[in-house]
């Protein structure tokens, strides 16, 4: 790609308004529009190495995961050594990280359609409706996502001890729900408000009740809004691990997030399974995320800023 | 009262999921966990009975002598004054941790959307490989690197020996410690202020630049006078959440650093884990933790959004 770009190729409309604006402005001042080229050269050398700093440490441990064990242990620095597939094949029938990776996928799974399930109405409410608790039902939205771990953890695991739930999947998706209805909650009010309310109201004079809008009109429409929301929430609890380290106490019943750090012991760690066991983990994680991200910043931005 | 119901019974219909979840699942817990920081709950003395197998098979129950009580406000005496635990250290840390964090993060976050909000050949490649970061889960980005940082064969202190030094023990000083995890956090959250101030930066109409420029602005004056004010509304949100979150991340710290050397570098949220649920497991104190960190976070925000009202601007 070259580094050197004609700085003339933007917009149209600013291109007009550029020109326009030449005639009557000082000449020293630089527009928006032009690009010296040494100041193109400095933007692709900054982007360039932002990007080599963004893909480095996960492109290292892709390579790693190649490697033998022996060579992983080499302080001298190589790329490729006699690329094996051999740390894949341990770490996929020699340890029990299948099982930890299908306990993850329960529980995010789980976790995903419970918090959508039970967030959805409440979002449609808030963006649509005027309601005595209103205001103070969004400051708990905004209050929960402050929660600390340590606020809860203990409380729930006391609790989950006395229901004799610890070390099941299903203490793990009742303490990923404290966040995740929430969250959900506040990302699909934020859907809901960018769908016209002139669709609720065309629907009223058809006949239908709040109800009946809901799910009729409005939900079919929020799809996006719902995959997105629902993509994070699974990643989120796919991602997690203070609960899981605490919870879960068996070796098959761990989650990824507790599971991997079996792998690298205070002493003789064992880099080679660690490093290929990440790359298993990442892969779906970023599949769902780069479906996902286009619309999520909208969302988490949305609701605090119009709140 | 009855009209009102009449109103609004579809509105609370849609609500009352949500708020029975909330209820059960946050604030029953919260409850306890406030009450909890209250007593000296730990493992030993948590059970409230004891029960014995009786010959006939039967089992008697009697009170625990032990049974954990209320204590008042010893708890708080003991963290606060350092008597039990190490408050003031972990506070330290978690201070120059979200400070350090999110001043990177919003500062690289902001020199790189203004970057890449620009036209030129490439944004779009750009763009996505600098979002890469955020879609490697957080704790696998915290093991990716340990690896890097390790003492013995990981890729920095290689580099460095290859440059001629020596490698660093990262994980024998507090500092050199702390600054592995912040540098790993960084690297963790620069995309998502990226992402957001590149919003931000879109929405600001294309007018006010060109004003800016008839009126012979330069480029670091439309900066200052334009760009920053546009982006306030941005700003100010995704700064309170990048607070909030770094200030409560917990994985980072728990794999990178691992409190390591003799938990100097932990800060609040993984000591209150490591007081719960390693050694002997003191529920009372991680919870008198949990506590104080959520009356931080609370009065911050609220500061936060008064100094934001008193600007002219409310979340």
């Amino acid at each position: 790609m070259s580094s050197i770009t004609p700085p003339v190729i933007v917009e149209t409309d600013e291109m007009i308004a550029g020109a326009t604006a030449k005639d009557r402005r000082a000449p020293r001042v630089r527009r928006r529009s032009d690009r010296s080229v040494g100041a193109s050269v400095a933007l692709h050398a900054t982007l360039l190495l932002a990007t080599f700093i963004a893909l480095f440490p996960m492109a290292w441990v892709v390579l790693s995961s190649f490697k033998p064990a022996s060579e992983i242990r080499r302080s001298d620095i190589q790329f490729v050594v006699d690329p094996t597939l051999e740390n894949y094949r341990k770490v996929l029938f020699d340890t029990n990280f299948p099982t930890w990776f299908l306990n993850s996928l329960v529980v995010a799974a789980f976790t995903m359609v419970i918090g959508i399930a039970m967030a959805a109405t409440a979002g449609y409410a808030l963006s649509r409706f005027n309601f005595p608790g209103k205001r103070g039902l969004m400051w708990v939205f905004l209050i929960t996502q402050m929660f600390p771990v340590a606020i809860l953890i203990v409380p729930i695991y006391t609790i989950m001890a006395k229901a004799g739930l610890i070390d099941t999947k299903a203490s793990l998706v009742i303490a990923y729900c404290t966040v995740a209805v929430p969250f959900c909650a506040w990302m699909l009010r934020g859907y809901f408000d960018t769908i016209p309310k002139e669709l609720d109201e065309a629907a009223a004079l058809d006949g239908l009740g709040p109800f009946g809008t809901f799910w009729r009109v409005i939900l079919p429409l929020a799809r996006p809004g719902l995959a997105v929301t629902a993509f994070y929430t699974f990643l989120t609890a796919w991602g997690e691990v203070a609960y899981a380290i605490a919870f879960m106490q068996s070796d098959d019943h761990y989650t990824l997030g507790a599971g991997l750090q079996q792998f690298v012991p205070q002493f003789s760690p064992r880099w080679e399974l660690l490093t290929a066991g990440a790359v298993l983990i990442t892969i779906p994680a970023a599949i769902v995320f780069f479906f996902a991200q286009k619309h999520l910043v909208a969302g988490l931005t949305a609701g605090g800023t119009k709140g | 009262m009855r009209k009102s119901f009449d109103k609004h019974w579809y509105a609370w219909a849609m609500v009352l999921p949500t708020v029975a979840v909330l209820g059960v699942l946050v604030l029953a817990p919260l409850v306890q966990g406030v009450y909890q920081s209250f007593t000296d709950l730990n493992e030993s003395n948590q059970r409230s009975e004891i029960c014995k197998k009786t010959l006939g098979g039967g089992e008697t129950c009697s009170p625990n002598p032990k049974a954990s009580q209320f204590v008042g406000l010893d708890n708080y005496v003991d963290v606060l004054t350092g008597a039990q635990g190490h408050f003031w250290l972990q506070f330290t840390n978690t201070i120059v941790w979200t400070v350090a964090c999110v001043v990177f993060h919003y500062g690289i976050g902001l020199g790189l959307a203004v970057m890449l909000n620009r036209s030129f050949r490439g944004r779009g490649f750009y763009r996505v490989a600098l979002i890469v970061p955020w879609a490697v889960p957080a704790f696998v980005a915290a093991f990716a690197w340990r690896f890097l940082f390790d003492e013995n064969f990981g890729l920095i202190n290689a580099t460095l020996r290859a440059l001629g030094g020596s490698g660093v023990s990262w994980f024998d000083d507090r500092w050199t410690s702390l600054s592995t995890a912040i540098v790993a956090n960084i690297w963790l959250g620069v995309p998502f202020m990226m992402v957001a101030i590149l919003g931000g930066l879109q929405s600001i109409p294309g007018d006010l630049y060109e004003a800016a420029e008839m009126d012979g602005a330069t480029p670091w004056q439309r900066f200052r006078n334009v760009t920053l004010p546009g982006l306030r509304p941005v700003s100010s949100t995704v700064i309170l959440l990048g607070t909030i979150w770094t200030f409560n991340m917990f994985p980072i710290i728990y794999f990178v650093t691992r409190g390591q050397p003799a938990g100097e570098t932990e800060i609040l949220v993984t000591g209150a884990f490591r007081a719960a649920f390693e050694g002997i497991r003191d529920y009372s104190l991680a919870a008198t933790y949990g506590v104080l960190i959520l009356s931080i976070l609370i009065v911050y925000a609220s500061i936060y959004r008064r100094v934001l009202k008193t600007q002219g601007e409310v979340f």
